[in-house]
């Protein structure tokens, strides 16, 4: 063969061996591995005590729960049906899982074995300020691990208010019920 | 001289040509059908996990919502494998001895990730991004199969080329409301055919063909 023929078919040959390269670039991908850095991955933490611009979280109320070293006692954010609607999704995904869908602590986790949480309609766990239970969420709890990482703040928010609504549905009486409304209730009732 | 080749090698020439056409026609579709397999695509070929991590005990037995621990999957471009500490918030307790979650509890302690097989595993060349197909009503079902019962993950779809234009070019034929998105067992309540074609227009989805929409 002349040089002719053969030297195409070695380039040819010399691209189909690129195709590997090309479908797996010598690049980073969220969460590969590298042994560029001693812990071996590819994603790097923030550098402790960083503050990026815009996150100084100077706002104790909103971001710890606190004010003067005290538990708040009402949100820090406004509430909107859109914030417990909010609320309601996280929950059923995140906490439900142990503290059931209703919240009396009975979610499916907790029939496999794990330590039982106490029911959320108990006198004491009603009265607990809502910054306790924003706080729980942000540091754990005993048996129960911090779940700041994957919840983000104003959805822990939402989620204190949708326990707030879990609350008072388990102890509403008809004075809670628009007047308009129990007419409804009533009937429902009765059926 | 008498001659080199007997007459009859007239029609072995025309047939070998033939025979030759024929040839690389097969061969052509035998490496087609080659790519198309699982041993390429690795559609349905299940893969050995450092932890035998069962989506069908964890999502079809127990319930958990998969953004318990595919956390990014609504915001990012990557859904994200849950880090050791998510499997922690339960298995500190749950199995707490068993020798099955040893790889588990050794990361904890050690801070070493657990090493996961990747199992669907686009070219680089290819840009995909999960947020937008869940604001579209695409459902994790219609990609990743009836992942609540695969004891252990295996790729559903082959993830060609081809298998992202097929919906890309009639999004109707798929989509689904919002709040549906991470039912795995989900049934349209009318016709996929009515239901799609206003779900189309409701969230405004475009038809991407582009070549530049997924290479860029
Ligand atoms: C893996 C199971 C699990 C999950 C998921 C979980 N919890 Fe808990 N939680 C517990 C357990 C167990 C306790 C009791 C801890 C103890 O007493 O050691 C507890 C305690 C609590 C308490 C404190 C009760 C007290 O006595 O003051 C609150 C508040 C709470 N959980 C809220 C939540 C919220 C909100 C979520 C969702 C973001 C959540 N939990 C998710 C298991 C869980
Ligand atoms: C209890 C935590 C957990 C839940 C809940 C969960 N997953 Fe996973 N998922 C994992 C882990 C860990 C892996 C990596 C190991 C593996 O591939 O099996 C994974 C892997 C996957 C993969 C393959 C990733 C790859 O390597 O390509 C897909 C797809 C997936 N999950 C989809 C889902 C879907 C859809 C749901 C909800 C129906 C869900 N997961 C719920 C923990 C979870
Ligand atoms: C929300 C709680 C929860 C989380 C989070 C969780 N598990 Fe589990 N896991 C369970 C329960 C409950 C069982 C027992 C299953 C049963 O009884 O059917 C279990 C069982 C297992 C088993 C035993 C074999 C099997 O499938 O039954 C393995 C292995 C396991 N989990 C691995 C993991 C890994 C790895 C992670 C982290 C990605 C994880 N789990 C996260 C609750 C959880
Ligand atoms: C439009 C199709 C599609 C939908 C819908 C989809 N996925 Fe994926 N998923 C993919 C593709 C393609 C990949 C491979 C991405 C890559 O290799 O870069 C992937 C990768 C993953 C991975 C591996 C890790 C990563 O982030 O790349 C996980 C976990 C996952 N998907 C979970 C989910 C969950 C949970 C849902 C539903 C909420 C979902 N996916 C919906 C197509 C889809
Ligand atoms: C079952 C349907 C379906 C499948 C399968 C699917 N997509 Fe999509 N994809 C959509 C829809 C719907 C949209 C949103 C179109 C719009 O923006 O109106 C979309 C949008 C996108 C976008 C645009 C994102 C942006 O930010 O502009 C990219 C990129 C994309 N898809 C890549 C892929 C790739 C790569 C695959 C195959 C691995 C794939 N898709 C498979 C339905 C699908
Ligand atoms: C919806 C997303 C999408 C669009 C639009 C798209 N592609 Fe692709 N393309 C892919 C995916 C995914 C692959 C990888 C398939 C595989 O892994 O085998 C691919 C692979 C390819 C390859 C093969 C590269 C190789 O080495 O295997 C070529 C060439 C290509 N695309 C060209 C195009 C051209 C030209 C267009 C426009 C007409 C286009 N693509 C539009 C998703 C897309």
């Amino acid at each position: 063969m002349s040089a002719k023929t053969w030297l195409p078919l070695l380039a040819l040959a010399a691209l189909t061996g690129c195709r590997q390269d090309m479908h797996d670039p010598p690049r980073y991908r969220a969460q590969g591995s590298s042994d560029f850095f001693s812990d071996g991955r590819v994603n790097r933490p923030v550098v402790e005590g960083t503050v990026a611009r815009g996150q100084l979280r100077a706002d104790t109320k909103f971001y710890q729960g606190r004010e003067g070293g005290e538990f708040v006692k009402t949100l820090p954010v406004e509430l909107t049906k859109d914030l417990v609607k909010r609320g309601q999704e996280r929950y059923n995904i995140y906490c439900s899982p142990c503290h059931g869908m209703v919240g009396d602590g009975e979610g499916m986790v907790v029939q496999r074995g794990f330590r039982h949480p106490p029911s959320f309609h108990l006198e004491r766990m009603r009265e607990l300020p809502v910054g306790h239970y924003y706080d729980v969420i942000t540091n754990g709890f005993g048996a129960m691990s911090s779940y700041a990482s994957r919840i983000p703040v104003k959805d822990r928010w939402a989620i204190v208010a949708y326990v707030r609504a879990l609350q008072l549905s388990q102890n509403a009486t008809m004075q809670d019920v628009p007047e308009a409304e129990r007419g409804k209730l009533s009937q429902e009732g009765r059926q | 001289m008498s001659q080199i080749f007997h007459p009859s090698a007239n029609t072995i020439a025309k047939v070998s040509i033939f025979g030759a056409i024929f040839f690389a026609g097969g061969l052509l579709v035998i490496l087609n059908e080659v790519n198309r397999s699982p041993y390429v695509t690795r559609v349905g070929v299940a893969r050995e996990q450092p932890v035998p991590f069962s989506h069908k005990h964890h999502v079809g037995g127990i319930g958990i919502d998969c953004r318990y621990c595919h956390t990014a999957v609504e915001t990012s471009s990557a859904a994200g494998i849950p880090p050791t500490e998510t499997c922690m918030s339960c298995h500190s307790q749950i199995w707490a001895d068993s020798p099955m979650l040893e790889p588990v509890r050794a990361s904890f302690r050690t801070d070493r990730s657990i090493e996961w097989t990747r199992v669907h595993d686009l070219p680089g060349f290819v840009y995909f991004d999960h947020s937008i197909h869940l604001k579209k009503g695409v459902g994790c079902v219609t990609c990743h199969g009836r992942v609540d019962q695969m004891p252990l993950m295996y790729q559903q779809n082959t993830l060609n080329m081809e298998w992202c234009l097929d919906c890309h070019r009639a999004p109707e034929k798929y989509v689904r409301p919002r709040e549906e998105v991470f039912r795995m067992d989900y049934r349209p309540q009318e016709s996929q055919q009515v239901i799609g074609a206003r779900l189309v227009k409701e969230y405004k989805i475009r038809k991407l063909t582009d070549c530049s929409v997924c290479h860029r």
